[in-house]
């Protein structure tokens, strides 16, 4: 059911983008959308107590993150809104935030840093959140063969593997369209339905 | 005046940051009323001017009612009013529960939603 097309509003998608730190996953929105501020205070959940020490600052009850995301506005009234994940163990609260409600999710790999990505991976796997490989040509990087690179994620045959320069709004655009033409394709299994 | 009064009120200035903790302006809560949940891209829009008597604004209610005229996703929302995500929730909660906005829920399946999808790519497509 989509409220927003029926009362007029636009109608919104999200796609996260996610990787490991300096992979590039900024300069990816950038390059195809308008970036925009985001201030989120949220108070501590369980799991990110458990990871920041809190020992000695008792009465600290939220933790602060600031993140951009990019916007794009279609002139069909729909508005598609790409998420970078924070990188950082003690956001893992956000990931969640983020995902529920997501087309997708774009994981940006580095050949020289390939176990960067593995925590990305893991999370959507295990929240069934459909997602791609986009690997990251950076000038000078060991050129792979896609076949090799699955190898090394450890990826089921079907996950998609595209190469991309992060930079250029095309090959941007491209691996974005990937992404969306995966999911229309029905990527998800059947016993990877549910988030959370 | 000792010298101290005097650089008193220089204490604080823009670099600072913000003098009122976050949740000062919810006091304290950090919740939504009645439990709603708010996702980032859902959309919400102005529904009434006539505030109920018993109802308070803080000059942020208005100022959300101001900006929802029209139909405005939260995280835009968010964005504008340079306030945490959080925070901006409770008082949306605040203003749905009075009856002054409207929440309007996105598909929290999207792969599910061909119609959403196909937009998506054919938006996509034609940049």
């Amino acid at each position: 059911m989509d409220l927003n097309h029926s009362d007029g509003g636009p109608s919104t998608a999200k796609i996260l983008i996610s990787g490991g730190f300096g992979v590039g996953k900024t300069t990816l929105v950038g390059a195809i959308s308008e970036i925009r501020p985001l201030r989120t205070e949220e108070p501590m959940s369980d799991r990110s107590v458990g990871i920041d020490d809190t020992r000695g600052v008792s009465a600290k009850t939220t933790t602060t993150v600031a993140m951009d995301f990019g916007r794009i506005s279609f002139p069909s009234q729909l508005v598609l809104y790409l998420f970078g994940t924070p990188g950082q163990a003690r956001f893992w609260f956000m990931w969640d935030e983020l995902a529920i409600g997501a087309i997708g999710a774009v994981v940006l790999a580095d050949t020289r840093r390939v176990a960067d990505c593995f925590a990305s991976i893991d999370y959507f796997e295990h929240n069934g959140i459909p997602f791609i490989i986009a690997v990251n040509c950076f000038d000078g990087a060991p050129r792979f063969e896609p076949e090799d690179i699955r190898i090394a994620l450890s990826l089921g045959p079907g996950v998609p593997i595209v190469l991309c320069d992060v930079r250029q709004r095309d090959s941007v655009k491209q691996v974005l369209v990937s992404l969306v033409r995966y999911v229309m394709n029905g990527s998800r299994r059947p016993d990877q339905m549910s988030i959370g | 005046m000792t010298s101290h009064e005097a650089s008193g009120d220089r204490w604080f200035d823009r670099e600072a940051g913000p003098v009122v903790r976050p949740y000062a302006l919810t006091m304290g809560r950090t919740r939504p009323a009645g439990g709603a949940s708010f996702d980032l891209i859902d959309v919400v829009i102005a529904a009434s001017d006539r505030m109920p008597e018993h109802f308070r604004p803080a000059p942020e209610h208005r100022r959300i009612l101001s900006l929802c005229r029209r139909p405005t996703p939260i995280v835009d929302l968010t964005s504008e009013m340079d306030l945490p995500l959080g925070v901006v929730r409770v008082l949306l909660g605040d203003l749905a529960s009075e009856g002054l906005v409207r929440v309007m829920s996105t598909q929290r399946q999207p792969a599910n939603d061909q119609r959403l999808l196909r937009m998506v790519l054919d938006g996509l497509e034609s940049l």
